[in-house]
């Protein structure tokens, strides 16, 4: 039997599109792969048992809380993050437009995970009604904004997804 | 917090998957981990070796006939709740499923695991007994079927042997002349229910009720089903038989008390609940054509 405690596995992980091969123990947790091996810390952790949704990340392009995955499971899949949402020119997608449009965000904590979530609504079921948005909205909690902001910015996000429009900016307006 | 540490094995094949299990007493079949993964960060779970099963080729099939539906133990909870042969056999699955934590937990979660993991406050486990499915358990020993009614033995614990692992599950379809439905009552959308209650309500060719069963949520150490037909014993679906119903109810179930709700207040919602299913149940029969 191997030593468990020292035990590790070579992982190879596609992030954003780009290749990353880490070396870790069997109980990383994907969460903490993406912020400490990878390097990218848009990801934010809070609950770390699959509660607020903070953590969430789309693999193989279906949403999926990374507190809830080992790195070691994520071997070979593809995994997106809020950073490889980031568009030419060092954009922001049309989500994170809607989020900072409506106030939907106030701290941050938990905005990754809300736009994470959002994204696979807004890609395939861009017109969405208010209470489809709140019913996949229940997953992700926050602590100071409100709901209000977040449901509108996901609306808003979603209609601009589907008509391909930019986002009216107080800055372009 | 974080896991403790573990071994970690991911097998491509199911013979490999249960010799894993067969050589190593503490080890865990790790599938969606949505249970999993809380257990151990949380270290209320420390299993020496974890055998992920999700390299396994098979097991992420859902076939649906006219007897019932099928569905191995990769399959997850999104999966088999968008699967409409799945849905028109059975509709209970899909209403259940929709109550299942959060939309992102079902994209991972497996239904199987959750009927593995054999929690009285989840739904399927519940589903499954009220149904009466079976679910298939594989060792190096052979394969064993084990109906619902014998798979729950306590809290959080099944008659799964160490060296087993579920590798699929079967309900049978609706009935004829049956309606399905399903509530629940929680704190917050996705978190556990306080109490959640399912019924299967049968009629006769007439029309006259002649089987009331319900399964409950939270209020037992196993998923529990209480035949409450001897309320509706003049055949009709009233206000007076309801109440007898939750007087039936009341007398089988045993709520236990904890920082979310009194038993009295449990025994309250089931109550509640076992008036409503019931009654949408009944009511699905002719919204949805008695066939």
């Amino acid at each position: 039997m191997t030593d468990t405690a020292h035990e590790t596995h070579e992982v190879d992980l596609v992030v954003n599109g780009a290749a990353h091969r880490i070396d870790v123990p069997a109980r990383k947790l994907l969460s903490d792969a993406i912020r400490q091996d990878c390097g990218l810390t848009g990801t934010h952790v809070g609950c770390e048992h699959g509660v607020c949704g903070a953590c969430t990340v789309l693999v193989d392009g279906t949403p999926a809380r990374s507190c809830l995955m080992l790195a070691v499971s994520a071997d070979g899949r593809d995994v997106t993050t809020v950073e490889g949402l980031t568009e030419p020119g060092d954009r922001l997608s049309p989500v994170q437009q809607a989020f900072k449009e409506c106030h939907g965000l106030q701290c941050g904590y938990c905005t990754p995970g809300m736009v994470m979530s959002a994204i696979d609504l807004c890609t395939h079921h861009p017109k969405s009604s208010e209470t489809e948005v709140r019913a996949l909205l229940d997953g992700n909690m926050c602590r100071c904004t409100g709901y209000q902001n977040i449901v509108k910015a996901v609306m808003m996000g979603g209609e601009a997804m589907a008509s391909g429009q930019p986002i009216k900016t107080a800055e372009t307006a | 917090m974080k896991p403790a540490p573990f071994s970690y094995l991911r097998p491509t094949t199911l013979d490999e998957a249960l010799a894993a299990l067969a050589e190593h007493a503490n080890a865990k079949v790790l599938a969606g981990g949505q249970s999993l993964l809380p257990l151990l960060s949380m270290r209320l779970a420390a299993p020496a070796v974890l055998v992920d099963v999700n390299r396994v080729p098979g097991l992420d099939e859902v076939r649906s006939d006219e007897d019932g539906v099928a569905f191995g133990a990769l399959v997850r909870h999104a999966a088999l709740e968008r699967d409409a042969d799945a849905r028109r056999v059975q509709p209970l699955l899909g209403r259940a499923l929709r109550l299942v934590a959060h939309p992102t937990i079902r994209s991972q979660g497996t239904t199987v695991g959750s009927l593995a993991h054999a929690d009285a406050a989840a739904e399927m486990p519940m589903v499954l007994t009220l149904l009466g499915g079976h679910v298939t358990a594989a060792s190096v020993r052979g394969e064993r079927r084990i109906e619902a009614d014998d798979l729950y033995v306590g809290p959080l614990e099944s008659c799964l042997e160490h060296d087993e692992m579920l590798t699929g599950a079967w309900v049978p379809a609706l009935p004829a002349r049956t309606g399905a439905a399903i509530d629940e009552i929680s704190r917050r959308h996705g978190d556990y229910a306080l109490v959640g209650v399912a019924s299967l309500v049968s009629v006769g060719e007439s029309g006259a009720v002649e089987s009331v069963r319900a399964g409950y949520l939270s209020v037992s150490d196993t998923p529990l089903v209480v035949d409450l037909s001897e309320a509706f014993a003049d055949g009709e679906m009233s206000p007076g038989n309801l109440a007898a119903a939750v007087e039936v109810a009341s007398a089988a179930i045993e709520p236990d008390a904890d920082i979310h709700a009194t038993a009295d207040y449990r025994r309250h919602l089931a109550g509640v609940l076992t008036r409503r299913v019931v009654a949408a149940a009944h009511a699905s029969l002719t919204t949805e054509g008695v066939s």
